[in-house]
């Protein structure tokens, strides 16, 4: 009997490889061409993105050339405790966060202003011309725009220095040795580039409220003013309101372009954020310390893994919208 | 309405101030790239050039790195873009097919390394042990799908073509290689307009890739040139000894800064116009969700 059983057995599994086996070969057979497609692209995602990911192991070890990823030794937890434990710890996590919640607030609600603003004109060619001019600094690059506030605010002969002395007769003090100053000037040139870009979603979602909402209210005699606060701000609340949860995200993500750009000796009080951080103990000093640097870096990514996560599990909450 | 009547002035004003926010910078450093050196280190120059002059162009064009680096970043832009976005088609047009198992699978694949990537140092240590460092395909290859276009590509093909059109070609006995051909591609073109223009604005103005990857001066674009002449210290005034010297060449040097600016943001700022609304569009498919 037993013997039987066990043929029964194997019968069944062999029947069920063929029909896992068939239906493999019939999608293929039906779509071999869609997959032929995906083969170049995954190809480069399994690479170039995926395999950094497996580079993460050195974090956990004591990376040396000679004995390569798999060859040098297991240390656990030491870099992160290291890293945990030094004092460029606070200083570069209190940066990372002061930058990126001063940006959130002062970039945020600007271009929802904005696009409040730019949709009360009424003359459409004037509506127009100004949507055209508020996006133009956004194609910018960072470089340039670097660039141009070093020019723009040198105290001797940029704009900045120039007005200063017209207008007190006195030498300009040279705010850009400040180191308070890098603040100020990294958010609100962020501001300035990037406010017309932002408000595009949000000038798309007011296009989108209907007319007889505002002839009724016209009737009923609310002036235009009155109009935007009961109609056309509540339009645009659940966009504002899942971009926000979403920015919330991005708050322990300050991008590496600008700021280093931006960094200078004197500043760096209020400008080492942790990706810069990253680069000059890892590429920067030469034969760098791949491993604590990487260690830095996961510290970081798993902590904006885990912030995206929540936001977005709470904006699917809230507001019914989230990233996937 | 008398009441509104103001409002509406007084939302002109604001309009107006925000416009001179935006242009008057612009229209500074463009004017001082029309000045003479004199005009500029005197700080005459206000609005418009004064004493016109394009002694900075000149400069310009006369430093060799600049030249180089324009015709790197030509390349880099070209060829990157059109890796780009055949890359981006032969991922979206297959994960925009409902009946293609397991594509959810593979989106997630894809989405995940949107919130999740491996930092700098591995990613550069991976660069490095492809021997890829100081090679144009240091610019290239890396970054070559993102997966914001791509599903901005992938949103777009799923709602813009009717899937009747597939069914009706396939009884027709068309392949789905000539059904892409054919039909996808043409219909498509908007937004393959869209990502090659994101795409190419994003290799003209990137540097961070480059300063990573690349050491040898020859295969620097032009944005890692400008971050040398911009952003480097002034020239070494121990050099000079004539104040009188050091001035004019301190000026000329900065000339050449404004004029340097003008000359790396003109191929942008010129197709801008025309492009615009196409970027627009992007983002208005991008906040659809796919």
């Amino acid at each position: 009997m037993a013997f039987q059983a066990k043929e029964l057995y194997q019968y069944k599994e062999s029947v069920r490889y063929a029909s896992v086996s068939n239906r493999v070969a019939k999608v293929l057979k039906k779509n071999w061409q869609l997959y032929l497609y995906m083969l170049l692209p995954m190809l480069y995602l399994i690479i170039f993105a995926y395999g950094p990911m497996f580079g993460i192991v050195i974090a956990f070890k004591d990376f040396s050339p000679q004995h390569g990823i798999w060859g040098s030794k297991w240390v656990g937890l030491k870099n992160f405790n290291e890293f945990l434990n030094s004092y460029q710890f606070i200083q570069v996590l209190k940066n990372t966060l002061l930058i990126s919640v001063y940006s959130l607030f002062v970039s945020f609600p600007i271009p929802i202003i904005l696009a409040l603003i730019i949709n009360v004109i009424r003359n459409e060619t004037f509506k127009k011309a100004t949507q055209m001019i508020v996006y133009i600094p956004h194609f910018i690059s960072t470089v340039v725009l670097v660039g141009m506030i070093h020019q723009i605010f040198n105290p001797i002969i940029g704009l900045y220095g120039n007005l200063y002395t017209r207008i007190t007769g006195k030498a300009a003090f040279d705010i850009m040795t400040k180191p308070e100053t890098f603040l100020h000037m990294y958010v609100w040139s962020g501001v300035w580039q990037n406010m017309g870009w932002n408000s595009i979603i949000y000038i798309a979602a007011l296009s989108s409220v209907s007319n007889e909402l505002h002839e009724a209210a016209q009737i009923d005699g609310a002036s235009r003013f009155k109009r935007i606060l009961h109609i056309d701000l509540p339009s645009i609340l659940p966009t504002a309101v899942t971009l926000l949860i979403l920015n919330c995200g991005h708050i322990m993500s300050v991008g590496f372009e600008k700021v280093f750009l931006m960094q200078n000796p004197l500043n760096l009080k209020y400008s080492e954020v942790i990706s810069t951080y990253v680069y000059k103990i890892g590429i920067a000093s030469g034969g760098g310390d791949f491993s604590y640097s990487t260690a830095i870096g996961l510290f970081n990514s798993v902590i904006n893994f885990i912030l995206i996560l929540t936001v977005n599990a709470i904006s699917k909450k809230i507001s019914e919208t989230s990233l996937w | 309405m008398k009441e509104d009547r103001l409002f509406y002035c007084i939302v002109d004003v604001i309009v107006c101030l925000i416009l001179i926010i935006i242009l008057y910078p612009l229209i500074f450093i463009v004017s001082s790239s029309f000045s003479s050196t004199e005009a500029v280190i005197s700080g005459r120059v206000l609005l418009f050039p004064v004493d016109f002059s394009l002694e900075g162009y000149k400069a310009v064009f006369k430093t060799n790195d600049v030249l180089i680096g324009y015709r790197n970043s030509l390349f880099y832009t070209v060829v990157g873009t059109f890796i780009n976005v055949s890359m981006t088609m032969m991922a979206a047009y297959p994960l925009s097919r409902k009946d293609m198992e397991g594509r959810n699978l593979l989106m997630m694949i894809f989405a995940f390394t949107m919130i999740f990537n491996g930092g700098m140092i591995p990613t550069y240590m991976l660069i490095r042990s492809l021997k890829m460092l100081n090679t144009p395909w240091a610019l290239l290859i890396p970054g070559a799908i993102s997966v914001y276009n791509l599903i901005i590509t992938r949103t777009y093909i799923q709602t813009s073509i009717p899937g009747e059109l597939l069914e009706a070609s396939k009884i027709d006995g068309c392949s789905d290689s000539k059904y892409l051909l054919k039909i996808v591609l043409p219909l498509s073109k908007p937004v393959i307009a869209v990502i090659t223009l994101y795409y190419a604005i994003g290799h003209w103005n990137a540097y961070f890739n480059a300063f990573l990857y690349i050491t040898n001066e020859k295969l620097f674009p032009l944005q890692l040139v400008l971050r040398n002449i911009l952003l480097a210290n002034q020239i070494d005034g121990s050099m000079v000894t004539d104040p009188e010297l050091l001035r004019v060449k301190q000026g000329l040097a900065d000339l050449l800064r404004y004029s340097l600016i003008v000359v790396s943001s003109v191929p942008v700022l010129i197709i801008y116009p025309f492009i615009q609304k196409h970027f627009v569009k992007g983002v208005m498919i991008g906040s659809i969700k796919g």
